[in-house]
């Protein structure tokens, strides 16, 4: 009886995260609260069982996520009894750095891509876990597990090393870093599917419920708190929403949907590659909300 | 057909059981680039339902605009248009897409065609279950049909599915497909490969892709998904071999637990089982196999596991568990198989990291036997390897390691190498076989060592190491150094380019291949004479960082000094006492160090003489004042 997919993927991915911990000093997992980041935790957890893994988790705290996730970030970091450290861009946030005013793009690379390599240089991690997949982004299929990183955190596509086999190279000089991403091989199907299997708790902004949002340009944003500032004539409306994707609340637009449960999900999932209509609303919103990372060069 | 449709409300669960027990095949496709690659993904895609609508759109909408399809769609658009990376001109890469049927998922590592991209197809066949290989079936197997068929060969692919494609343009005639599969099969058979299967499709009409063809009627075999739905996993074949652990990672979270955490890459495992620890040969037996859920019964390769033994016996990172009744070869000399994945070529004799399973060590490459003309298959005399180069040589490691022949075992008979200094994956090689003087050379401990020798002579063995460039003095300060050892009552012996060049290396030229054996022969006769308790001082151009630090590893801590003896290139081309730098630009000296040849400069010389601002003799002194603060002679006046 083979393996079936998802022990193939869950094998290979604890097999990284072994390889990093033996051969790197210092290792950090880069924890976004988001499902992938869920179920790469639990993929660690597993891989050092019985004990913890050898490595603190980083949150990189723009201030600007969803309340639901920082409530879930804090029971969770307590619940598994690993370190999460919390870096924010003090900077940027003494200049008052927003999405509102300063538009993503300057927003996501001060408080984000910044932030993140602050905390990196700080605290002298030579490898950081990151939760990208080949399947969500072009560029991101062709990029190595293994992504190594220059002094300046910088990676260049043209010199990426050659993967054979399961033989990762992580030999670096003084100062560079790698960057791993072991659900590299999972696509979201998978990462919903395994969630399933392992029963592994999400953030419940995940499934549908009623929730006060307002349309701009043709995406539904969640009024999560009182420092969203609304348009001439915005009034929130309470719909029923869930989030396929899950970031700064102001720049993550929510889907309508009745899915309420992961099998509904799931369901959903599949049904919409069929349904040109809602197919082109979830496809939208996926390549708009990565085209963003792959902006922010947040990975 | 079998594709992912949308499961009715009621059976979501039913559904979603189903689909977690889907296999997983990874293949690879590969082919002359104009025969139809990226047409046949495409419509593999589009057949089993993985593209999104506004993908479709936005396909209809680029085969109007572009495509060579008229009105139709041209799903070669679909992935050279996602390939983002090809517009900017970035090296072409593998690129690894992924779709799903109701009984698989599928990884596929789409490999560009070229020549020139031969590592990235070996790149992509070393995770590969199968390969799926185009070919036009008008021009038949061509060269790079040939070639790439070895490559998914050599790398220990099992099965291949030759898609002959393009069957419309050829009237869906039976008789051209079968010339194809006659020739392809006799070609299989060359290089052992067993399964292959053929199959008439048109990537472009779909014809055998997923459904079968109303067009081709006398073809009664499988469809290109048919087979790919059935064809067997490499894990199947891995369940019959002998069991196979490399120890990634000891686990240690408290005094009483110690767990051996890895992949099992061959064969299962069962509590009670024997396993033998290796190089070591130490046995125990497996107590639990432990994992989140509880223990386990069984584990099976391919799972990433956590073993505990009976006995306390020493493993760690590197080591291999493998069963008792069937261990792995171990040895430290070995016929390989290696391809070159880097600009700058392989040079036998200088030192590169080897890295197999969980276990790092130090290599050198022995003379080449040969390299392959990957299109002909011929075997041809060569000194190196240049990027894409697939060749044969022997390896030596500075310590045994457990193995398996690749044949046998991809993961535990597949390597990378390393590039010391630049900390590169420069080459891949399969191991072949270990070679017999291995198992018949001991290093001989004798009663007498290089300390007691040394001692008679009250002095501590060494090697100076002088480095420079041609003409940068170190002869004349060599020289020096060893006149003021002597007359200190020191037992020297130098070195230099007069008294090596015309005996022992005679046979040398000055390629960078031949530098590199150069400094490998003068550093293995200098291990020998500080072995003797003598100090040894080499006067050498030595250019190379990576042969200077060959040479310093050689020997024991602190018995390598490096002496960078530091003369700006021009003030050495104005000497030119030997009038070697005037032959050199006039071309008529090729591989000139500083003309036409690079110089390493020393990042961490022991001692850097910069003779613009010291005469020889000073710098003499000061050599000696050092190997006096080093303690390697007493105190100099």
């Amino acid at each position: 009886m083979p393996l079936t997919h998802l022990q193939r993927l869950e094998a290979e991915s604890i097999h990284i995260m072994r390889e990093v911990v033996a051969e790197t000093d210092n290792p950090v997992m880069l924890y976004s609260i988001g499902k992938d980041s869920a179920v790469m935790l639990h993929l660690a957890l597993r891989a050092f069982f019985p004990a913890k893994p050898p490595f603190p988790l980083l949150h990189i705290d723009t201030t600007w996520k969803f309340r639901d996730m920082y409530e879930f970030r804090d029971r969770l970091a307590r619940e598994v009894g690993m370190k999460m450290i919390v870096h924010v861009n003090r900077e940027g946030l003494s200049q008052k750095v927003n999405p509102f005013t300063h538009g993503s793009a300057v927003y996501t690379d001060v408080m984000k891509t910044q932030a993140l390599r602050q905390a990196l240089d700080e605290h002298g991690f030579d490898a950081a876990f990151g939760g990208a997949r080949r399947d969500e982004e072009k560029s991101r299929a062709k990029e190595r597990i293994f992504s190594f990183r220059s002094a300046h955190h910088r990676w260049d596509p043209k010199t990426q090393r050659p993967e054979l086999w399961h033989l990762y190279n992580t030999r670096k000089h003084k100062g560079e870093s790698l960057r791993v991403f072991p659900l590299s091989n999972w696509t979201e199907l998978d990462v919903w599917q395994y969630i399933l299997l392992r029963d592994i708790h999400i953030v419940p902004l995940y499934f549908a419920r009623e929730r006060p949002v307002v349309e701009r340009d043709g995406t539904l944003i969640m009024v999560d708190d009182e420092r969203m500032p609304l348009r001439e004539g915005e009034v929130p409306a309470m719909r029923k929403v869930r989030f396929r994707t899950l970031g700064c609340y102001p720049l993550t637009g929510a889907i309508e949907s009745d899915a309420e449960t992961l099998p509904q999900i799931i369901q959903e999932m599949l049904s919409t590659r069929m349904s040109e209509r809602q197919g082109r609303v979830i496809d939208f919103d996926v390549s708009a909300s990565m085209e963003k990372k792959k902006v922010e060069g947040y990975f | 057909m079998a594709q992912d449709s949308a499961p009715v409300a009621s059976g979501i669960d039913g559904y979603l059981r189903a689909q977690q027990q889907k296999s997983l095949l990874r293949f690879i496709t590969c082919g002359s680039v104009d025969d139809g690659k990226s047409t046949l993904i495409g419509r593999l895609l589009y057949e089993s339902n993985q593209l999104f609508e506004d993908q479709l759109a936005a396909l209809a909408a680029d085969s109007k605009k572009m495509g060579t399809q008229g009105e139709a769609l041209d799903f070669a658009l679909l992935l050279d248009g996602l390939t983002a990376e090809r517009e900017q001109g970035i090296t072409i890469d593998v690129a690894y897409r992924f779709f799903a049927t109701e009984r698989r998922k599928y990884i596929v590592a789409d490999t560009p065609g070229h020549e020139q991209y031969t590592r990235n197809m070996v790149t992509g066949a070393s995770t590969a279950d199968a390969a799926v290989l185009i070919v036009d079936a008008r021009k038949g197997a061509l060269t790079q049909t040939r070639r790439h068929c070895y490559i998914a060969g050599l790398l220990g692919i099992r099965h291949i599915l030759v898609a002959v494609n393009k069957m419309d343009l050829i009237d869906h005639a039976e008789s051209p497909f079968r010339a194809i599969v006659a020739e392809l099969t006799v070609f299989a058979q060359k290089i052992g490969i067993d399964d292959v299967t053929f199959v008439p499709v048109s990537a472009l009409h779909g014809d055998n892709v997923v459904a079968p063809s109303a067009n081709m009627p006398w073809y009664r075999g499988p469809t290109l998904l048919g087979w790919l739905e059935t064809v067997a996993v490499d894990d199947t074949r891995l369940e019959h071999a002998p069991f196979r652990l490399p120890v990634q990672w000891v686990n240690r979270p408290h005094q009483e637990f110690r767990g051996f955490a890895g992949t099992v890459v061959g064969g299962s495992i069962r509590t009670g089982d024997r396993v033998r620890a290796q190089p070591s040969g130490r046995e125990s037996s497996v107590a639990r196999i432990v994992t989140a859920d509880g223990d386990l019964e069984q584990a099976v390769a391919g799972q990433s596991i956590t073993l505990t033994l009976a006995d306390e016996i020493d493993v760690s990172r590197g080591d291999m568990l493998s069963a008792a009744s069937a261990p792995a070869e171990v040895s430290d000399q070995f016929e390989a198989t290696v391809v070159w994945m880097t600009d700058e070529p392989l040079l036998p004799g200088r030192p590169y990291l080897l890295k197999i399973g969980a276990r790092t060590a130090n290599v050198q490459i022995g003379e080449l036997k040969y390299k392959v003309n990957v299109n002909s298959l011929e075997h041809v005399a060569a000194k190196t390897l240049a990027l894409n180069e697939i060749g044969v040589c022997n390896l030596s490691l500075d310590h045994p390691i457990a193995f398996d022949v690749y044949r046998d075992n991809r993961d535990t008979g597949g390597f990378i190498l390393i590039d010391r200094v630049s900390n590169n994956t420069v080459g891949a090689g399969l191991l072949d076989f270990a070679l017999r003087r291995a198992h018949n050379i001991h290093v001989q401990a004798l009663d007498l060592n290089k300390t007691l020798r040394a001692q008679m002579k009250g002095q501590r063995a060494c090697v100076l190491w002088l480095t420079g460039l041609s003409g940068a003095g170190k002869s004349t300060i060599a020289n020096l150094v060893e006149k003021k050892l002597h007359a200190l009552g020191r037992h020297t012996y130098l070195l230099d380019g007069d008294n090596v060049r015309h005996g022992l290396n005679k046979d040398l030229g000055f390629t960078d291949v031949d530098r590199v054996e150069n400094i490998r022969r003068v550093a293995e006769v200098a291990k020998l004479m500080v072995d003797a308790g003598l100090i040894v001082i080499t006067a050498f151009i030595s250019p190379f960082r990576a042969e200077r630090r060959m040479a310093r590893e050689l020997m024991d801590e602190g018995e390598f000094v490096e002496i960078f003896v530091d003369t700006p290139l021009a003030l050495a081309e104005q000497r030119d006492r030997k009038g070697l730098y005037r032959k050199a630009r006039r071309g008529e000296l090729k591989n000139f160090t500083g003309i036409d040849s690079p110089y390493e400069t020393p990042e961490h010389a022991d001692i850097r003489i910069e003779t613009t601002r010291l005469a020889a003799d000073a710098a003499a002194d000061l050599v000696l004042r050092e190997l006096a603060r080093r303690r390697i002679i007493g105190t100099v006046h």
